[in-house]
């Protein structure tokens, strides 16, 4: 019933739907486990007993957030053999050591120290509690960094040749593979946004709960910790999209075309377009609003400096500009959101307001899934942009995809929409709901007598040496 | 000194896809039996016997098919495609298999319908994986590299056999596991699980046995004729005298023994797949060194590989010292 679709664009939707649901996840616990390292390191240095009931707020959270992006994170790294198996063949032997440098690096790293962070507290000292969470922290940020070279390597490769076989082999050394052109780029753009989301989503979280009640000392604590992150960051994130822009302009000047609606070359200076309606078609933008020369001056820092369009490129190298054009500027309008809630926080801490401006608590609660989204769009922005190739330039998305056909591939695409709405969607329920509870209470899941979390433990009442609630804090007393 | 490359991923792949089956096979195993322990603290206690461990055992599939990804890039394109619905059938098994842990504990009213996802992912991936090594041994279509087969291709007898048999062993597995690390009823309840597991994998065991050679002459030639035969010939002799100390230990209540000689078990069926495949990676159509990426891929890879997975060992083993000792069940008391 499904043969008379096209299975490159099932690959390509399912594909687009795994990996933007994954993604998600670890864009927010890259930043939350660095959060949860600098809070458990700041009650041990301090003593203050916030930092340690922020941190057992978070890390329930977190729990919950790395449990789905690891089982979403498995489910990609066999899509690559299973719908792009042409593209794995030919291309294994550059990103296939990278990803398993990640595995070995990374994955193992976090998943062995994971269970240390979260039911280990009661069975190691608090120093070894913290340098486990430290470990998972430090996975998550080296994670990123090889799977962001193997990603980069596909916009910009460099360091290969092409065997007999039509494979991309390693020519020369590894170094000039990983820190390709545009590496250090996306790392730095992709891993402060990992911090901008999560500095959104906790400072919406303890907006959320001064609104509710201002005195609360945990929840001035975290939205005074992530206003800071959003007021320093969010210009540093810009400078770093400025720089990745650019960088993009000299590898890939048709998708820096694409997002900025430039389909007629520009002798006297790009304008930049603000709004209107691309149309391929038409090679234009319809209802087009635009500000003259503006373009060139963010692009080339000179208002008058030439750029070429998207007619001087041929039609079969454009990537689908409609999708480029809004999605690029969704995530430029959510950046300027989240930098205005920034700076208004700066005010309001030089104004002495910052627990009691209820309209910046509001308006941080409006931006809590800013970074999210922002990340999401960034990601469509690049990686829609990079069509039609998998490797840019080299090899042709259609050329990638495995022989699979049609029905096979709409009806698992239905079954990942189907599993992921109902798993995913239940676990971003629980999420919200945990954090809808005030970050002093005490938590209420013990009320019926069963485990906190799978294990059993709160890692919070372990830590300070509460009395340990039997489990596996208990038995520890019993085993031999 | 001369280092086969390629040799020397395939062992390293083998170790990891073997480190899995037997890790992340006692966490499938209890999701397997999990509707036979009772609903409340049983349960518990069996979700903490494998909730500080679970995401690391689940890593080595990852090693496995990320490390088959670069070392053998053509045996990981031909090999998915092969078994696409299996594949996506473990993965979303694994899916409901992997929130369970937490999810359960996050929604006590709905906590019956994560633990049926939990026992149902388990099985299905368990299935997936016993069902895709068969259709492995079977053989796979290859045209030019490529897979060219339909995708029912992977569904055969031998298949689901393969399948049930992983389903039972991977369930002897968990049983046996929580006869170490729990106590009580719970304990009492796997011990008798393990017994009758036990018995079933052995049955298990033999009839993918009787079946292997009959496959194609290959199987027979390498099981029946020297020098395979130096090989084989003790296994089932072995596999007798494991079968026979591990009844004995779960009849005297030992609590260790069962769960190492049920290792053993799946050790030695490992050895008989290793005799059966060798140097093959698709039997009968792509061996490691046709599937090899350059060396310049390998060598990059084993040098880290060499370095780094001792250390992985270490602080694994060190994990799961952290844990060592009985779980209780969290909670209730």
């Amino acid at each position: 019933m499904f043969e008379h679709l096209d299975p490159l664009i099932l690959a390509r939707a399912q594909f687009a739907f795994t990996i933007s649901f994954h993604f998600l996840f670890p864009s927010f616990t890259i930043g939350l486990a660095s959060y949860l390292a600098v809070l458990e390191g700041l009650w041990l240095k301090t003593g203050n007993g916030v930092y340690h009931q922020l941190y057992a707020y978070w890390l329930r959270i977190f729990a919950v957030v790395f449990g789905m992006g690891v089982v979403s994170g498995l489910v990609m790294s066999y899509q690559f053999g299973t719908n792009w198996s042409a593209f794995s063949f030919r291309v294994g032997p550059i990103i296939g050591p990278l990803m398993a440098y990640e595995v070995m690096t990374a994955f193992f790293l976090e998943a062995g120290f994971l269970g240390v962070m979260l039911f280990g507290a009661g069975r190691v000292g608090r120093g070894m509690h913290c340098f486990a969470t430290c470990m998972v922290a430090l996975g998550t940020l080296i994670s990123a960094s090889w799977i962001i070279a193997a990603n980069s390597w596909m916009h910009t490769p460099t360091g290969h040749a092409v065997n007999a076989q039509g494979q991309f082999v390693p020519a020369g050394p590894w170094l000039d593979i990983i820190f390709n052109p545009s590496f250090p780029y996306r790392l730095t753009h992709t891993v402060i946004a990992s911090y901008l989301t999560t500095a959104m989503l906790v400072g919406g979280v303890g907006a959320w709960h001064l609104l509710k009640n201002r005195g609360d000392a945990a929840a001035r604590k975290m939205f005074s910790m992530a206003m800071w992150m959003a007021a320093l960051v969010t210009p540093l994130q810009i400078m770093a999209g400025d720089l990745h822009g650019r960088n993009t302009l000299t590898h890939q000047p048709v998708k820096v075309l694409a997002m900025e609606g430039d389909y007629a070359p520009s002798p006297q200076g790009a304008p930049l377009v603000l709004f209107g309606l691309p149309s391929d078609a038409e090679a234009r933008v319809r209802h087009e609003v635009s500000l003259p020369g503006l373009g060139s001056l963010i692009l080339l820092h000179d208002a008058k400096a030439p750029l070429p369009g998207l007619t001087d490129y041929p039609r079969d190298t454009w990537p689908p500009v409609a999708v480029v054009f809004w999605s690029f500027r969704l995530m430029v309008g959510l950046g300027l959101a989240m930098l205005t809630v920034g700076l208004w926080s700066l005010l309001a801490r030089w104004r002495g307001r910052l627990y009691d401006w209820r309209w910046l608590h509001r308006a941080a609660v409006a931006v809590a899934p800013a970074g999210l989204v922002a990340v999401i769009a960034g990601w469509v922005t690049t990686e829609v942009g990079r069509q039609p190739y998998t490797v840019y330039g080299l090899l042709r998305t259609a050329h990638s995809a495995s022989a699979i056909g049609a029905p096979a591939l709409a009806m698992s695409l239905l079954a990942f929409i189907v599993v992921y709405g109902v798993v995913f969607g239940a676990g971003i329920l629980y999420i919200i709901r945990m954090m809808a509870r005030p970050p002093g209470a005490a938590p209420a899941a013990n009320a019926d007598h069963l485990p906190q979390r799978a294990a059993g433990i709160t890692p919070a009442a372990a830590i300070v040496g509460a009395p340990p609630q039997g489990g596996v804090a208990g038995s520890a007393r019993r085993g031999p | 000194m001369h280092v086969d490359l390629a040799v020397a991923w395939a062992a390293i792949i083998a170790f990891a896809v073997f480190a899995y089956v037997v890790m992340d096979g006692f966490d499938l195993g209890i999701g397997i039996l999990f509707p036979s322990f009772a609903a409340g603290p049983q349960r518990d206690q069996a979700m903490n016997a494998i909730a500080p461990v679970w995401d690391g055992n689940e890593t080595w599939l990852v090693m496995g098919g990320g490390g088959l990804l670069a070392a053998f890039p053509l045996a990981y394109a031909i090999i998915l495609p092969a078994t696409y619905p299996l594949m996506i059938a473990m993965l979303l098994g694994l899916v409901f298999r992997g929130v369970a842990f937490e999810f359960r504990g996050r929604d006590p009213r709905h906590r019956h319908l994560w633990d049926f996802g939990f026992c149902a992912g388990s099985t299905v991936a368990a299935l997936a994986q016993g069902m895709t090594l068969g259709a492995i041994l079977e053989g796979i279509p290859v045209v030019d590299g490529a897979y060219a087969g339909g995708w029912w291709h992977w569904l055969s007898g031998y298949s689901l056999l393969t399948g049930a048999a992983l389903v039972v062993g991977y369930a002897l597995l968990g049983a046996t596991w929580l006869v170490w690390k729990t106590e009580g009823e719970l304990q009492a309840q796997a011990r008798r699980s393990a017994r009758r597991l036990a018995v079933a994998t052995l049955a298990a065991l033999a009839a993918v046995s009787a079946a292997t050679p009959f496959l194609a002459h290959d199987y027979w030639r390498r099981w029946f004729e020297m020098p395979g035969l130096v090989l084989t010939a003790p296994v089932p002799l072995l596999v007798g005298a494991v079968a026979w100390a591990l009844l004995r230990g779960l009849r005297r209540g030992d609590e260790r023994s069962p769960f190492l000689l049920a290792l053993a078990l799946f050790a030695l069926g490992y050895l008989g797949l290793a005799v059966s495949i060798y140097p093959y990676l698709v039997p009968r159509s792509t061996t490691i060194w046709d599937a090899a990426a350059p060396p310049a891929s390998q060598a990059f890879m084993l040098v880290g590989a060499v370095v780094i997975v001792p250390v992985i060992l270490i602080y694994t083993a060190w994990a799961y010292r952290v844990f060592r000792g009985k779980v209780g069940s969290a909670g209730y008391h």
